[in-house]
């Protein structure tokens, strides 16, 4: 992956040492080794990438079936450049360019009941990022109730022009965080605006921070 | 008396399913904390509500 890189870049050590003068050594070092799973490359993982990957991240896993679209250019992390790309591989480029020393393994498949234990089990953390609603809530029962010893950071209602300040962060219970306003629902005339669904991603990637920093409430 | 979602409800002596068929949740989207453990969905037909429950449903919004 180098060979795509300028020399002018700056080296692994020097990233580091900026990150860990900014957000302590101990912490960088437990988000520097953590490895963290992104279900969903749209408004919410895309940003939750690039949050988490600029943190210096140890790794990240991308898991998504779609490709780029020029629907999701307003909200998510891709250039038009790679409209007709699959989402998994053009985050990865983009990561690659933003954060070249976090390790990725990109995943284009749809997550389901059958396939979500193998692709998830390296995972710290796990972000439920998707649009559906009923393909969050499969998610998040599997995760709860079948992988009990992996966090999972979730988001629930982020459409539309509402207040900023309506999105939260709640845990819910020890290892289910959800971030969202909880009532705002895609639906006809009340679509995704990605100022607040970027906000709902900050949301969730500062959670992912935090829960790796210990501070889990 | 049932506590659901932070709010006192005759439901002792139904199923979950039962309970969730009289309301507007779409059993599909939501995730059901039961006594303060997630249920996973597959106990929804067999778990029957008694007075003094704890139950929160979280129904899942659409968007990504």
């Amino acid at each position: 992956m180098s060979s795509n890189l300028s020399n002018s870049i700056p080296s692994e050590a020097e990233m580091l040492q900026i990150l860990r003068q900014r957000h302590g050594e101990a912490r960088q070092e437990k988000i520097s080794s953590a490895t963290v799973a992104i279900c969903g490359l749209g408004g919410l993982g895309s940003n939750i990438a690039v949050s988490l990957s600029r943190a210096g991240i140890g790794k990240l896993i991308l898991i998504d079936f779609d490709r780029v679209d020029i629907s999701n250019l307003h909200r998510q992390q891709y250039k038009a450049s790679q409209v007709g790309i699959n989402k998994p591989d053009a985050l990865a480029e983009n990561l690659h360019e933003i954060a070249p020393y976090v390790t990725l393994e990109t995943h284009d498949i749809r997550i389901t009941d059958q396939n979500a234990f193998p692709l998830l089990q390296q995972a710290d953390i796990i972000c439920e990022a998707f649009d559906d609603a009923a393909a969050k809530a499969m998610l998040t029962n599997l995760v709860l109730t079948k992988m009990p010893e992996k966090y999972l950071v979730a988001a629930s209602g982020m459409a539309g022009f509402g207040s900023a300040n309506d999105i939260r962060t709640r845990r819910v219970s020890s290892h289910f965080y959800l971030c969202g306003d909880g009532v705002s629902d895609v639906a006809d005339g009340i679509g995704l605006v990605s100022s607040r669904v970027m906000l709902c991603a900050a949301h969730q990637a500062h959670t992912v921070l935090r829960i790796l920093a210990g501070e889990i409430e | 008396m049932v506590k659901i979602n932070g709010e006192h409800v005759e439901a002792a002596g139904q199923t979950l399913s039962q309970y969730l068929a009289s309301t507007a949740c779409n059993p599909q989207r939501i995730v059901i904390e039961y006594n303060g453990e997630i249920l996973p969905r597959e106990n929804y037909d067999t778990t029957v509500l008694t007075d003094d429950d704890q139950v929160e449903i979280i129904s899942f919004m659409g968007g990504g």
